[in-house]
């Protein structure tokens, strides 16, 4: 297993009354792409801004990359990057002035290159407050990847994007994970979560609820594997019919709906029922609960529980 | 070094690209020089006496007060202040850079003013011009100071305006910009040394414009000084990354010592 890059041991924050983060733990290892999920006000940017270093714990240590955050912010910037949600740049600032100006901050070399590789070419004098919401994303994506840090937090990086640029976004995080990068990814997008990232936390009620891989996470909950059958001559349409595992069933479109606790039993039982009635399949499908399905009874029950491996 | 420059490079260049800043730092203050020499100079010939002093203070007022603090506002709700401290820019540089690229605009738009005047309108050109300069350069650096400090403690876009017009309209009426100083009463002749532009006006006619002085305009100089770095050392102190800006070290009110220097002036002077 590869060593952790990001570690978070009994973090707590409060804003003078009203708790934010309540005594989490977890850690991120090198090289992977982490979701950080949860409703808003769970306690996600409240995470994220002590480990940039921008908030102070209350109690608990965070170390990102071996550093205390808080003691050692000079030596936290230069192995972080961050992609704000809102940008954060002067409107009338050009990309190419962005890139400049952060990087001489950052002690390297501007890397104007970025840019191109980011479809920033055309834009690199137009003003922020010029370019599209996509290309303004691009643009904070490149300027927090500039100075090659070993973490990037990455803040709903896609958030209000065309598909094809989301699709661009998610390739340029694959390649970076690939030459090592840490991503910590906050999003509210259950499917990029799912689809990108190796490990999610859920965040809920400023406590962590749930932690694992996506399919560990969905695989703990309660959440039934739907199982939808068209068949010929309606052989599973009785509503006598009892199926193992079955907790619930509808018919819609033609097709018999099966929600099943175990699917083994239960798709075993539908293939031999319709050998036995003599009938001929014309489709069935197999559909585990998602990500978000997961999410949302999470949220949903206010469920604390651990749901996957730490 | 290369940092700041380019931090620098950057802030002037956006004095002159946003429509605001280039209103606040070269139209507005123009634009009101040359209505005051057509107009005013016809109405009240005595005007033409102080007008290139006065007409430089206003551009100061103008560029400092309507242009400096909002910006840092707008900067620190709108999450700049927090991608800034990520990438590591000093808070200094953040308070101080858009002060000097903001003197920088001044020191031009004041060399237009200063040479137009005499031109246009048969102003008297100041009599001495060192101490015209060192007056101009305590006024702006002051009056930059002032209003990054405003910046730093106003809560909002909306209460920055306030603030700042707190301390712009009463300079225009009160610091001998429009009608001499000595035509005030005692009383508002006070209250007017509270303003950085009173002490300006005062320190012009005395030190560099050939004429008579309300009080002591060395006085004024020193005080405008000492106003500066109370000014900027307040700014840093009070200074918050929060954008909400409710997490500092002391409490807003404590900016009211940039005052010092000029309460002091009055009991001294």
């Amino acid at each position: 297993m590869r060593d952790p890059v990001i570690q978070v041991q009994d973090f707590s924050k409060s804003y003078g009354d009203v708790v934010a983060v309540d005594g989490i733990s977890f850690d991120v290892r090198q090289g992977e792409i982490f979701g950080l999920l949860g409703p808003n006000g769970a306690g996600k940017t409240t995470t994220l801004e002590s480990l940039e270093g921008i908030r102070a714990p209350d109690s608990g240590t965070l170390r990102v990359a071996d550093i205390d955050p808080t003691r050692d912010p000079r030596k936290l910037r230069n192995v972080i990057g961050v992609q704000l949600q809102s940008a954060g740049l002067p409107e009338s600032i050009t990309p190419d002035e962005a890139m400049r100006f952060f990087c001489a901050y950052h002690h390297v070399a501007p890397r104007l290159d970025l840019l191109d590789r980011l479809g920033l070419s055309e834009k690199r004098k137009a003003q922020f407050y010029e370019l599209s919401t996509g290309q303004q994303r691009r643009l904070a994506l490149a300027l927090a990847m500039a100075h090659d840090p070993q973490v990037l937090f990455l803040d709903e990086p896609t958030a209000g994007l065309d598909v094809a640029t989301r699709v661009e976004l998610h390739d340029v995080m694959r390649e970076l994970q690939a030459t090592g990068t840490t991503i910590i990814l906050a999003t509210h997008d259950m499917a990029e979560a799912e689809g990108m990232s190796d490990r999610v936390a859920i965040l809920l009620n400023h406590e962590l609820a749930a932690i694992g891989t996506p399919i560990e996470i969905t695989a703990a909950g309660a959440g039934m594997t739907k199982v939808s059958v068209h068949t010929q001559n309606s052989s599973l349409s009785d509503l006598t019919l009892t199926l193992p595992a079955v907790a619930q069933r509808v018919s819609k479109d033609g097709y018999e709906i099966f929600y099943s606790t175990d699917i083994g039993p239960t798709v075993s039982a539908i293939i031999a029922r319709i050998e036995i009635q003599g009938d001929t399949l014309i489709d069935l499908r197999v559909e585990r609960p998602s990500l978000e399905d997961r999410f949302l009874e999470i949220t949903s029950h206010g469920n604390a529980a651990n749901g996957g491996s730490q | 070094m290369t940092a700041f420059i380019n931090h620098f490079a950057f802030e002037f260049r956006t004095g002159i690209r946003n429509k605001q800043l280039l209103l606040m730092n070269y139209l507005f203050p123009i634009g009101f020089f040359l209505m005051m020499g057509f107009v005013m100079a016809g109405i009240n010939p005595l005007f033409l006496e102080t007008m290139t002093p006065a007409m430089a203070v206003f551009a100061v007022l103008a560029a400092t007060l309507l242009g400096i603090p909002e910006p840092l506002v707008n900067a620190r709700e709108n999450g700049i202040f927090r991608s800034y401290k990520i990438s590591g820019v000093p808070s200094i540089s953040i308070l101080v850079i858009p002060a000097l690229t903001t003197t920088l605009h001044l020191v031009i738009v004041t060399a237009i003013i200063t040479a137009l005047g005499p031109l246009l309108f048969d102003a008297p050109a100041p009599a001495n011009w060192l101490h015209y300069v060192l007056v101009f350069a305590s006024l702006a650096f002051a009056m930059s100071g002032i209003s990054v400090l405003i910046g730093v403690v106003s809560p909002s876009s909306r209460v920055t305006i306030l603030y700042s017009q707190l301390l712009f309209i009463p300079s225009i009426l009160l610091s001998g910009m429009m009608f001499p100083y000595s035509m005030l009463p005692d009383v508002a002749g006070k209250i007017a040394q509270l303003l950085p532009a009173t002490q300006a006006m005062n320190a012009f006619n005395g030190l560099a414009m050939g004429g008579a002085a309300g009080f002591d305009p060395w006085g004024s100089v020193i005080a405008l000084f000492a106003s500066v770095v109370l000014a900027f050392g307040l700014a840093v102190y009070l200074f918050s990354w929060d954008s909400r800006n409710t997490d500092r070290r002391g409490h807003p009110l404590l900016a009211l010592l940039f005052l010092l220097p000029f309460v002091v002036g009055i009991f001294v002077g």
